[in-house]
């Protein structure tokens, strides 16, 4: 049953990585336009990375 | 992050465009080529889900008309957005809020089902208390954090000594959470951590959903006010002119009304004479000539001529601050509308509350063991939380909103679906709505040349029933001289050497010399017979058979116009309406509109201009097309983008298909309950049962609101019809 000391936190690590993730691409505004990347791959002439987030007050 | 940005921020500035043809990529692709290269626009990107395109200009001036011309260009048309609608977008933290608790809870729910899975199966002892004690870790904080939305309005309904449905949610998950802690501090066998974190995770996509289906609190009363005039010109006694601000005026001032200046108050007109759009008080497109001793409304448009006139009333009593306050009351009793899951819980939530007590009294007399009574009484309560109940509204809700997005008709707010489907009537506006507005001849013109001079003379003015002529043109150009516009009557010139009219019959009759009969505006040469050219409406496409699917329907249509009574009836005649009401003010739209409301009526409102605006907030609900004016869109329900009516009976059976799908969706949810509270008030429900059953239940919710998109609803060819004015 030791093993499950391991087993635990290492799911827990995990579960918090793809939550972070999921938050760092919501601040990102990765999902501000999804039909629109989805088409954007298939054009080679537009590469050009999203414009920076505006800077607000906060 | 700020290392790009100019330091001087007045120079680049930031906007916003819609643009509704935006379909592809290739579309994003060529919008945003094109524009990269105009002098002046710093960066581009197209949205393909919005349709929008963010355009960041490098210079004030110009860039914005070169990117809007090229747009128009290139086969995207596009408006700019309003900044105080994009700001209202930007202030709505609560949707990204929800998501991140959707987010919080799925992750716990994910952990925490993880080690209820290995108790269920078999785990004992200490590793059961272990798990248990690591499940309440897991648990604890994010209940907290996800499920604050339930707690808070939960607690403001009980403090207005009302009941929402987030009652028995809250308080099925605190006390799922209370019991589970207190089981695990005393090693007990059940708990309920697993039931608290999904529970919390599930209800959470529904209010989610619902959030996003909520209307955008927006007024229809922003459009209006900016069509208040703020300051006016004053004639003075000793004819001098001088800027005078609107709130000072009083009556009995002299005004100037310049041509392409809206009337500041409600006039009567003392000299000069021309043509007013009074789109605002009829909704008629077509220009009224007026003249000295007319009286004229506030906001009307001054199109050809200066006018000067006595104000009649201060800007307070005038028409316009009349139609303002009317939308402010009509606003005001639409919001008493309650939602069917909010009178779903109304019924619910004091019913299972009277459940659990009376199973908590029940088994405490029976087996006189407090501690099973309330542990059996909290899982009745868990086991009855309304998570199907609040599922089944929101889910069905944005399956519809997303089909009929897809057919290019937007809703505003989710309880216009429930409204829509109870209607019982249909009331059109006709002008802009039935027909699309522009006059056109109801022949083409041969190639007399009386038809040849009247096109030329024609040419020479900007009224649309001028133009309407003008582009009829078949014949060659004549050679005009000595042209001149007489405001509110016709054009008047030399066409090779001799004097000639187009305009109102009884000016040309002038030197016509006699009338001749027939409809429309004339032209003769001097001393010669007159030519009447008539003209017609052009129904919008589908009109007849939306009126005929509503009738289908079980909804009776009528017309009520501002318009004159001979041009209602020709409408109402072709699409076989018997009633009809014409030459309404707004005014008494809303009247007719509270009549039917008061006699038990539910009509739908379908109109666009801004004298519908008070009429569509009225209405039990309301479309309008997405070329009325912009109070009227935002008053209205639903919007389409489509150019055919056909889009109005489709909404109705979409609404109609959603409303039974919510009824079906109720009925799995009391199904379910009818078997699990049986079972709970039994003390048979294990923790095991309860997630098992409520994931059950809400996913049998969302399957068959997901039915909803299945059949593909092929809207009815539209066709070109016509009808004489």
């Amino acid at each position: 049953m030791t093993i499950l000391h391991l087993l635990i936190p290492v799911t827990l690590v995990m579960g918090l990585t793809g939550l972070g993730a999921f938050f760092w691409s919501l601040r990102n505004r990765q999902y501000e336009d999804l039909e629109g990347d989805a088409e954007r791959i298939l054009h080679d002439d537009n590469d050009t990375p999203m414009p920076p987030r505006k800077e607000t007050i906060r | 992050m700020r290392s790009d940005q100019p330091t001087n921020p007045s120079i680049f500035q930031d906007v916003v465009l819609t643009a509704p043809t935006i379909r592809c990529g290739s579309c994003v692709a060529k919008i945003e080529r094109s524009l990269t290269g105009i002098p002046g626009v710093a960066r581009v990107r197209a949205n393909l889900t919005l349709r929008r395109i963010n355009v960041t200009l490098a210079q004030a001036d110009g860039a914005l008309q070169n990117v809007l011309a090229e747009l128009e260009n290139i086969g995207h048309p596009s408006r700019l957005i309003d900044s105080a609608d994009l700001s209202a977008e930007a202030k709505d933290d609560t949707e990204v809020a929800l998501l991140k608790a959707v987010a919080v809870s799925g992750f716990g729910a994910m952990n925490v089902m993880l080690l209820s899975v290995a108790v269920w199966s078999g785990a004992s002892d200490a590793t059961r208390d272990s798990f248990h004690l690591i499940s309440g870790m897991i648990a604890l904080p994010i209940v907290l954090y996800a499920a604050r939305f339930f707690f808070t309005s939960a607690w403001g309904a009980l403090r207005r000594a009302s009941m929402n449905m987030d009652v028995p949610i809250a308080l099925a998950i605190a006390l799922a959470l209370a019991l589970s802690i207190f089981e695990t501090l005393r090693g007990g066998e059940e708990v309920f951590f697993d039931a608290a974190v999904t529970l919390t995770f599930f209800l959470l996509i529904g209010r989610y959903l619902d959030y996003r289906m909520r209307g955008k609190a927006r007024s229809a009363m922003a459009g209006l006010q900016r069509l208040a005039v703020r300051e006016a010109w004053e004639v003075t006694s000793e004819g001098a002119l001088r800027v005078v601000a609107a709130d000072a005026i009083c009556p009995g001032m002299v005004l100037r009304i310049l041509a392409g200046e809206r009337t500041p108050v409600d006039l009567r007109i003392t000299s000069g004479a021309s043509d007013l759009d009074r789109s605002l008080v009829t909704g008629e497109s077509a220009p009224v000539a007026v003249a000295a001793g007319d009286e004229v409304e506030a906001g009307a448009l001054n199109l050809t001529g200066p006018v000067d006139a006595v104000a009649l009333r201060p800007v307070s009593e005038s028409f316009l601050a009349m139609s303002m306050r009317m939308l402010a009351g009509a606003e005001e009793s639409r919001s008493t509308y309650v939602r069917i899951a909010d009178r779903a819980a109304q019924l619910y939530a004091p019913l299972i509350h009277l459940v659990a007590f009376a199973t908590f009294v029940g088994w405490s007399l029976a087996t006189g063991d407090w501690h099973r009574a309330a542990f059996v009484a909290i899982s009745v309560l868990i086991v009855t939380c309304p998570c199907a109940l609040a599922l089944a509204v929101p889910v069905a809700h944005v399956v519809a909103s997303s089909r009929l997005m897809a057919e290019g008709i937007l809703i505003k707010d989710g309880s216009a679906l429930e409204r829509l489907a109870n209607a019982t009537r249909a009331v059109w506006d006709k002008t802009g709505t039935l027909t699309d507005g522009s006059p056109v001849l109801v022949e083409n013109l041969d190639a007399t040349p009386n038809a040849c001079a009247a096109a030329t003379l024609a040419a020479y003015s900007a009224h649309p029933v001028a133009r309407c002529i003008a582009t009829a043109q078949i014949g060659p150009a004549l050679l005009v001289d000595e042209v001149s516009e007489y405001p509110g009557f016709g054009v008047e010139g030399r066409i090779n050497g001799r004097r000639a009219r187009l305009g109102r019959p009884s000016w040309v009759a002038d030197i016509a010399g006699e009338m001749t009969k027939g409809d429309g505006p004339a032209f003769a040469f001097a001393g010669e017979q007159m030519q009447r050219f008539p003209l017609r409406e052009t129904l919008r496409e589908g009109a007849n058979e939306a009126v005929g699917a509503l009738r289908g329907a079980g909804l009776p249509s009528e017309i009520l116009s501002g318009d004159a009574p001979a041009a209602v009836a020709s409408v109402a005649a072709q699409l076989e309406i018997q009633d009809t009401q014409a030459g309404l003010t707004p005014q008494d739209k809303v009247t007719h509109l509270q009549d039917l409301l008061a006699q038990g009526e539910r009509p739908l409102m379908v109109g666009d201009g801004l004298n519908d605006t008070a009429a569509l907030a009225t209405a039990h609900v309301s479309m309008s097309p997405a070329s009325a004016t912009e109070a009227g869109r935002a008053a209205a329900d639903f919007v389409f983008l489509r150019e055919g009516l056909d889009a109005v009976p489709l909404a109705l059976s979409v609404a109609r298909r959603t409303a039974a799908i919510v009824r079906q969706n109720f009925g799995l949810a009391i199904a379910y309950n009818c078997i699990a509270v049986p079972l709970a008030i039994a003390g048979h429900v294990t923790p095991l049962f309860a997630a098992i059953a409520m994931s059950g239940s809400s996913i049998a919710v969302v399957a068959n609101s997901l039915r909803l998109n299945r059949r593909r609803m092929t809207p009815s060819a539209p066709r070109l019809q016509e009808v004489t004015v």
